[in-house]
């Protein structure tokens, strides 16, 4: 990695925490030489605008994901329906033919809470730990939490409101989510109770959907039309403290998305439809430091740039593999 | 990224007369407009409110601790409610494991905390047809144990003198149950409503055909629990209690003076009583005339 490779990569870190992304102060001479061969470039803008028109809308990868998304929240439904002890328990904590699972921020609620950690919940913690920096950290939030697949909804309604001018994104500070990871681990420390438990839309959803809606649906209701109608995607964007560990986990995952500055057009498109555009900045005009940029923690690896992109710039890599797509 | 058409006129006057505009570039950072500081400053006003709403909401997760009047029956093996609360990852394998139902999740209203299990002894009580007591085994925190950590105290009375026999397996090697404390105790709530004391008997289905809740009867079959709706009783003396008990020693009827010095049939409760809240299903009066105190401990 170069040195302004790593540079970024300590940006990205902050950016994940909750930094606005910065210009780069430095950017290498190769990627300086593209960055210079596309200004004002006729040609280019004419190939950026045919290539445009003629993009075909692929669905590759939210297909794939939405696929796995609900196949594993009906695996732990159907386990529990049918009893056939595949995949038991919640999104919280499970036991996948017997092998311990349990999420990685309700662990560490409970850990501060009780102040007590058992065999199996070391175990489970472990076990996900690994599972989730060999697939990116934040892969969990848009390949497997049902929170955000009711939120992308929202999303879709939001977007198109918005575009009918009836409502507006109410942006807020993105540093609030790292706020309240911390408030909410010290509530757990200092009052023994795992508060955030009781308003996770995805612990929520997840019981929900096996043992029976409940009430507490409308807390999930209440956020999914705060985000149709207010802020786009909120609760992901700036609230959920659920999403920051799962980024930690992401600085060290080798599964991410790579940008390449070769052929993009820097039209934007793949930072409309992302979830967590901050972490697409490089791809705005200028920004890239190297030829090959890999995007930081916290993307959510869900693919929708991916399958925007016109010119295939950005693709998912396996850090030491060979690319996926 | 968006513009804000939302209109806060009044404030921005006073923005303006209170404060000149900040003269450009005058800290080394770039000089910001008027507006742009406007929309940057309703930005930290609407992130305070999220902040006030999602803090809110959360407090609400603790109303079941501040409001929680009756003590709700936890699963076999909890910690004390405290230490519970604070362990359960609310995951549900208890719910999943037992043989009849017995455990629910608790919703918003119910006060206990959501999606902490607990048992309703009246509808589906535990009757241990699962043996070896399978939801302290699911439970991946140790919410619900067969040992407590050395640094949570056993409160007097709960402990068990010794591991309850389970009356179904009483026959096998290993008749016991591996509990060392009872999650609550039965008492006699309403002597005056006891068939038993009354000196009368019971016929038909206790609790009414329409009535979900199963039990393991051993003379039905010892691996499969039944309805007790299909398990019609006919006793001269009601006894329904202890004779479902499913607890070795923890009940029997005894003869006991009533106040007036007249001689009485009632039943007594007894120290192996784990709270299991079989006697308060089984009980053919309406409401109950034996409860489960959750949580309470066994007293002479």
């Amino acid at each position: 990695m170069s040195e302004l490779l790593k540079r970024r990569f300590v940006d990205q870190i902050k950016v994940l925490f909750g930094a606005e992304p910065t210009k780069p102060k430095e950017i290498s001479p190769a990627a300086q030489q593209i960055h210079f061969y596309k200004k004002g470039n006729r040609d280019l803008i004419a190939e950026k605008l045919h290539a445009r028109a003629h993009a075909e809308h692929k669905n590759t990868w939210r297909n794939r994901r939405w696929a796995t998304l609900l196949f594993a929240n009906l695996l732990f439904t159907l386990s529990f329906f049918l009893d056939i002890q595949i995949l038991e328990g919640a999104l919280t904590a499970s036991r996948f033919v017997g092998f311990h699972l349990i999420d990685l921020n309700s662990a560490l609620q409970v850990m501060l809470a009780h102040k007590h950690i058992i065999n199996n919940l070391l175990i489970g913690t472990g076990t996900v730990l690994i599972l989730w920096v060999l697939l990116g950290g934040r892969t969990f939030c848009s390949w497997v939490c049902p929170y955000h697949l009711l939120a992308e909804w929202a999303e879709k309604i939001h977007v198109y409101l918005a575009k009918k001018k009836l409502v507006t994104d109410q942006t807020m500070d993105r540093r609030l989510r790292t706020v309240f990871w911390i408030i909410f681990a010290l509530l757990a420390l200092a009052t023994g109770y795992t508060v955030f438990e009781a308003i996770s839309p995805t612990g929520i959803l997840s019981r929900a959907l096996i043992y029976g809606p409940g009430l507490a649906l409308l807390w999930v209701l209440a956020l999914l039309f705060f985000e149709v109608f207010f802020s786009r995607r909120a609760w992901c964007r700036y609230a959920c403290p659920i999403g920051l560990t799962y980024g930690v986990v992401g600085i060290v995952s080798p599964v991410r998305i790579i940008y390449k500055l070769d052929g993009c057009f820097h039209e934007g498109d793949c930072r409309k439809v992302c979830l967590v555009p901050h972490v697409l900045d490089t791809v705005i005009k200028g920004r890239a430091v190297e030829k090959e940029v890999p995007i930081g923690p916290d993307c959510t690896r869900c693919g929708l740039c991916v399958d925007t992109c016109p010119t295939g710039s950005l693709s998912f890599e396996v850090k030491g593999l060979s690319k996926l797509a | 990224m968006s513009k804000i058409d939302d209109d806060v006129g009044g404030d921005n006057d006073n923005e303006s007369n209170s404060k000149p505009p900040r003269p450009p570039a005058g800290n080394g950072k770039p000089a910001v407009s008027i507006a742009k500081r406007q929309t940057n400053r309703r930005r930290v006003l609407r992130t305070i409110l999220l902040t006030g709403g999602v803090l809110g909401a959360a407090m609400s997760g603790f109303l079941p601790l501040v409001y929680a009047q009756k003590k709700r029956l936890r699963p076999p093996g909890a910690l004390d409610e405290k230490d519970f609360l604070g362990s359960c990852i609310k995951c549900g394998q208890c719910v999943q494991v037992c043989p009849v139902s017995a455990i629910k999740l608790a919703d918003l209203i119910d006060g206990v905390g959501v999606g902490t299990p607990y048992i309703d002894p009246r509808a589906q009580a535990c009757d241990f047809s699962c043996d070896a007591v399978q939801c302290i085994l699911a439970c991946p925190t140790g919410s619900l144990t067969y040992h407590k950590p050395d640094f949570l105290p056993v409160r007097p009375g709960a402990a068990l003198a010794a591991k309850p026999i389970l009356i179904a397996k009483q026959n096998d090697p290993e008749p016991t149950l591996n509990m060392h404390e009872r999650i609550g105790v039965a008492r006699l709530s309403r002597p005056e409503a006891c068939l038993a004391v009354q000196g009368k008997g019971f016929k038909g289905q206790t609790r009414g055909p329409d009535f979900k809740g199963q039990l393991r009867y051993m003379t039905v079959d010892r691996w499969k629990p039944v309805k007790v709706s299909s398990h019609p009783y006919d006793v001269a003396e009601c006894d329904l209690c202890v004779r479902e008990c499913p607890v070795k020693g923890a009940i029997s009827i005894e003869t006991v003076f009533a106040p007036d010095g007249s001689k009485r049939k009632s039943p007594v409760v007894h120290e192996p009583c784990v709270g299991c809240g079989v006697c308060e299903m089984v009980c053919p009066v309406e409401p109950t005339a034996i409860t489960i105190e959750a949580g309470e401990v066994w007293k002479i």
